[in-house]
């Protein structure tokens, strides 16, 4: 490989070599310091006269004197099946003493787009053993949700929760954890890795972790490493594989950081106007291929600046994520855990995962009178606040106590509380049995007769 | 000519080559691997290419060579079932010749199956005269009858026209100056097909949501955009009207969305009936799929190779509904190239071309005299998908002022769970004028001041729900709470409607009629007996009005409504009783 010494320019995280022979859109790039250290990067643009280069590990200690060798291809992750139980750097280098990865295929990161004719429509229902998710916004294995979180909201916690208790019921077999740390806290990461070798997970799981004080750059291939692997575990293993990715705010300040030193007319807020098209090379990576057995399922976490859900981040994630599971303060403040809000949070393919044969017939009644009856509920606080109690009618004080007992029995739970789906309906049910039966009017009279407390009674 | 030079310059999907002549539009092969592009810049001796596939490790210096053709569509039988990405290349086919589940790049393969042969019959004979656009026979496609046309551009005396099986590029007619005509025609996508005139739009697009129909009614060849925030309802309505809309054609277009909800189409159409028809839906679609993570630039292409597909149909006189989602993407796409090559930008970087492309679009729509004199239309729907939700940005506002019908969604009531999550109050269609004559004839003449009642009393409900925030609702006087009772039926028995329901799906321009006129029926008769003394509690509490929320959900809707109405006029007729 042929080394340059021809940078032209350093200017933040890229580099501008000239004179070279023809190089590749997209290339990996090695740039060698004077120290003797070797930083990594990719071409960004491409011309007879200059290449654009953008450095991950950061530009610092760069200067017009270190060589530049291009490498002819596309930066690739080595995988093999002892990937799982590694824990690798936000660049793919091992972390944990361990050896490199002997590799049996070498895969580019950047990941193909799947044949939308090859997709198979998501519908195995998992159960996470939360009610607000299984019970109300379902996850099923090939999809992609993401937790809307805030900044000191308990986001890992329930991340944490859902990688140690998703299953799919009547499979023994247990998922496969990719776990994907990008800017997050030293302090975070340790909790993380804490729980995955107290519970275990540590063996059926493979860790990339850039940390805060990683270079941002670094943060723009993490995630693709980790869903190379998934992928790789996926379909050529066969093992249903959960991606969780955290955080993808700062992955996204990342990519603003270098739209910016591209110099790029800036989109909303200052974030590069391709983001949702770059997103989506990141969530569109889930999902289930007709004829194989493996799956790829997403959890990605993303906090929203100033609690904002119509910021770029979260709304450009909102737009490709197939729902979402929204994390809310006054939940928090109000020390209810998991606090997660309903009434913003949706899963879309909760219809083809629940119901006769997969949860239970009375899955989706029970959901859609809970959502009409908190959210009428949640409304009639606002106006008790200013009104008062004694302005509602009878109807309507119903409907608010309705919203305080939902959040009190069915939202509440414990950090290590396991409900299965059975148990999460039987909440439900006890709470719609407060309210009086002509109100629920999202329920047809069989499925009452049926499951409705007062009438099983008897 | 010399089609042959090299590249210049790569950054992403945007390419600069060096010299080779060009025109605006041509389809260039790019690299060693021959990558298709399209110009879309001239400067000097280099031209700029929007490249269709990813264009990673491609190098300067490696050959370009212009195929001198503008970007086209096949258009002949095999269209109906096919799944095509942006440049209508078919993506079973592509999953066979690329060996993977995954899309690979430089394999392309042809719009039409080469092999497949069609039955072709003959409408014309030896000696008649034709021109573009004229029929010459027709082929069984599905249960569609494909109808073979001259091309546009062409002319002449028919000298020789044969009848049998052939394959698409098989001659099937030949004229007196020697042009053969084939079952299939190329068509460039980014010219609109010519037409005899536009006609008015006049007669409603039944779609079979009662909102949208009851409402806010889109007629065929109108256009219509559904601009909503995430998860409020855009696809899932979008895909009702794929569903029910009684077009004999329509044509999808996944532009830049996800690639499960496409899996799920291709999954379910082919089990759903046709209302009309009884046949499977999928066998009068055409889908396209470039989904957000297929390279951009063929996203761009997208809407117009389902656009030149629509026009097709329509000119052998079908009605063909296009339903794109999301514009927002195609848009972004413009603004992706646009801001690549470095042009001016307009408002949040889009280019200042957004507006003219979006109403050249949409101008496309239309319900047309054909060339050949048949009555054929092209409705368009795009969905808009406004950053934040926000209807002030430059997509949804280019687009509001074009489009006559808007359904505006509401994550309030998504969030609430009230699907379709249509407001109200926003939306409006500017049909309603022109179709009266057709609701007066085929629904009643009753039809338009019923839905006026029910707007009226929408309406009522969001004044008096301003006072309701500050006294609460026991604070208004009778009457009034009664007005707001008949909103929320209004609201939960005719607005809201569940498109996972087996039944509730699709509710006929009858049973609209039916449930609309139900519930104004109980207005009445509950305004009346509230004047002549009998306690509102009474009032609300009738069982027919239980029984009417559910009457939507059954089989035989009329008898139950027909069961429904007599209780409510015993129920009505007791009360009154005791009051005398
Ligand atoms: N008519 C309806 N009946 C029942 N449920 C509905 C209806 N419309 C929407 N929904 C629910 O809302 C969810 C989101 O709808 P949809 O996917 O159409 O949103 P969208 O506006 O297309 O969002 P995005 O912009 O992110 O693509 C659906 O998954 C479904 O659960
Ligand atoms: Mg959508």
């Amino acid at each position: 490989m042929k080394e340059y010494k021809t940078i032209n320019e350093v200017s933040g995280p890229l580099i501008f070599v000239e004179k070279t022979e023809p190089v590749g859109y997209n290339e990996l790039v090695y740039i060698k310091l004077e120290d003797g250290t070797t930083k990594r990067g990719q071409v960004l643009d491409t011309s007879k006269d200059i290449v654009v280069v953008q450095v991950f590990e950061g530009t610092g200690g760069l200067n017009r004197s270190c060589g530049v060798r291009f490498t002819g291809e596309t930066i690739k992750l080595p995988v093999s099946i002892d990937l799982l139980g590694r824990i690798l750097s936000g660049s793919g280098d091992p972390l944990d003493g361990g050896p490199r990865i002997v590799p049996e295929d070498r895969i580019d990161i950047n990941g193909a787009a799947m044949n939308p004719y090859a997709r198979k429509p998501p519908e195995d229902f998992i159960q996470t053993g939360i009610s607000t998710i299984d019970g109300m916004n379902t996850l099923v294995r090939g999809q992609k949700l993401p937790i809307f979180s805030g900044s000191g909201l308990p986001h890992n916690d329930i991340a944490l929760q859902i990688a140690r208790q998703a299953k799919v019921p009547g499979s023994e077999e247990a998922f496969a954890v990719v776990f994907a740390g990008m800017g997050i806290t030293n302090e975070e990461a340790q909790t993380f890795m804490q729980d995955f070798e107290r519970t275990g997970a540590l063996e059926r799981a493979v860790v990339f972790l850039n940390l805060a004080d990683d270079p941002a750059v670094e943060r723009l291939i993490t995630p693709r490493l980790a869903l190379t692997a998934a992928e790789y575990l996926a379909y050529e293993h066969n093992m249903h594989v959960l991606v969780v990715l955290t955080d993808l705010t700062n992955y996204a300040e990342a990519l603003r950081q270098m739209g910016a030193a591209r110099e790029e007319v800036p989109g909303r807020r200052g974030y590069p106007g391709y983001m949702y098209t770059d997103f989506s090379t990141i969530y569109e990576r889930a999902g289930v291929i007709k004829g194989r057995k493996g799956s790829v399922t997403q959890f990605p976490i993303l906090s929203m600046p100033g609690d904002d859900i119509t910021h770029p981040i979260p709304d450009l994630s909102g737009y490709i994520t197939e729902g979402q599971i929204v994390v809310s303060r006054d939940l928090h403040r109000k020390g209810i855990y998991p606090p997660i809000n309903v009434l913003p949070s949706l899963s879309r393919l909760m219809n083809s995962g629940i119901g006769e044969g997969k949860t239970r017939e009375d899955h989706k009644a029970v959901s859609d009178q809970m959502y009409a009856a908190y959210a009428e509920g949640n409304d009639l606080r606002g106006l008790v606040a200013i009104v008062g109690k004694e302005a509602l009618s009878e109807r309507d004080r119903k409907f608010l106590e309705f919203a305080d007992m939902f959040e009190d029995q069915f939202v509440r739970q414990g950090r290590d509380e396991d409900r299965d789906i059975d148990t999460t309906l039987e909440i439900g049910w006890n709470l719609l049995a407060e309210l009086p039966e002509a109100q629920l009017t999202r329920i047809d009279s069989e499925t009452i007769a049926k499951y409705h407390p007062a009438h099983r009674a008897k | 000519m010399e089609v042959k030079g090299t590249i210049y310059r790569i950054a992403g999907p945007v390419v600069t080559v060096i010299d080779v002549p060009t025109k605006m539009y041509d389809v260039v092969k790019v690299g060693n691997e021959g990558l298709m592009g399209e110009v879309i810049g001239i400067e000097g001796d280099k031209s700029t290419i929007q490249v269709y596939e990813d264009t990673s490790g491609i190098a300067p210096g490696e050959p370009v060579e212009n195929t001198g053709m503008p970007l086209s569509v096949e258009l002949g039988p095999g269209l109906l079932e096919s799944i095509y990405d942006g440049i209508q290349r078919p993506l079973p086919v592509l999953m066979g010749l690329m060996k993977s589940d995954f899309i690979e790049r430089g394999v392309t393969a042809p719009g039409l199956d080469r092999d497949r042969e069609w039955e072709f019959t003959p409408v014309v004979i030896k000696g008649t005269e034709v021109k573009g656009g004229d029929i010459i026979g027709t082929v069984p496609e599905t249960h569609i009858e494909h109808k073979i046309m001259v091309p546009p551009t062409v002319s002449g005396v028919v000298d020789d026209i044969k009848s049998g099986s052939f394959k698409v590029t098989d001659c099937i007619c030949t004229l007196a100056d020697g042009t053969e005509l084939t079952l299939m025609q190329k068509w460039p996508v980014r010219a609109p097909r010519p037409s005899r005139k536009k006609l008015m739009p006049n007669i409603p697009l039944i779609t079979g949501q009662r909102i949208l129909d009851g409402l806010f009614p889109l007629a065929k060849g109108g256009t219509a955009a559904i601009p909503g925030p995430f998860g409020s309802g855009k696809t899932v309505t979008q895909q009702q009207l794929a569903k029910w809309s009684d077009t004999e054609i329509v044509v999808y277009i996944g532009c830049g969305e996800r690639g499960n909800e496409m899996a799920d189409v291709l999954n379910e159409f082919p089990e759903l009936a046709d209302p009309k028809t009884g046949k499977p839906l999928m066998e009068r679609t055409v889908l396209i799929a470039n989904t957000s993570n297929m390279p951009v630039a063929a996203r761009e292409a997208s809407v117009y190779t389902g656009m030149a597909i629509a026009e097709y149909y329509r000119d052998m006189g079908y009605d063909v509904s296009l339903m794109a989602d999301s514009t927002s993407r195609w848009a972004e796409a413009m603004r992706e190239i646009s801001s690549r090559l470095e042009e001016m930008p307009g408002e949040e970087g889009y280019p200042a071309y957004l507006s003219a492309r979006l109403s050249e679009f949409y101008e496309r729509a239309g319900r047309v005299d054909t060339l050949s004199g048949l009555t054929g239309s092209v409705t368009v729907i795009g969905a808009v998908s406004p950053p934040g939700g926000d209807f002030s940005e430059p997509v949804t506002q280019n687009t509001l002022r074009i489009v006559k019908v808007f359904w505006a969604l509401d994550a309030k009531l998504s969030q609430k769970r009230h699907f379709p999550s249509i407001n109200w109050l926003e939306s409006y269609s500017l049909y309603l004028d022109l179709l009266s004559d057709w609701y007066n004839e085929q629904v009643s003449p009753k039809w338009l001041q019923l839905r006026g009642d029910a707007m009226e009393i929408l309406q009522k409900e969001s004044e008096l729900q301003e006072i309701v925030q500050l006294v609460g609702s026991d604070a208004l006087p009778e009457d009034q709470q009664l007005t707001m009772e008949v909103a929320r039926m209004l609201r939960e028995i005719f607005l809201q409607q569940n498109a996972f329901h087996p039944v509730d799906t699709f509710c006929t321009m009858e049973h609209q009629y039916g449930l609309i006129k139900a519930i104004l029926k109980y207005s009445d008769m509950a305004n009346n007996a509230l004047e002549s003394g009998v306690p509102l509690e009474d009032i609300i509490s009738v069982k027919s009005k239980d029984d009417l929320s559910k009457v939507k959900f059954e089989k035989e809707l009329d008898e139950e409504l027909d069961k429904v109405l007599a209780t409510m006029d015993n129920e009505f007729e007791t009360m009154r009783e005791a009051v005398k």
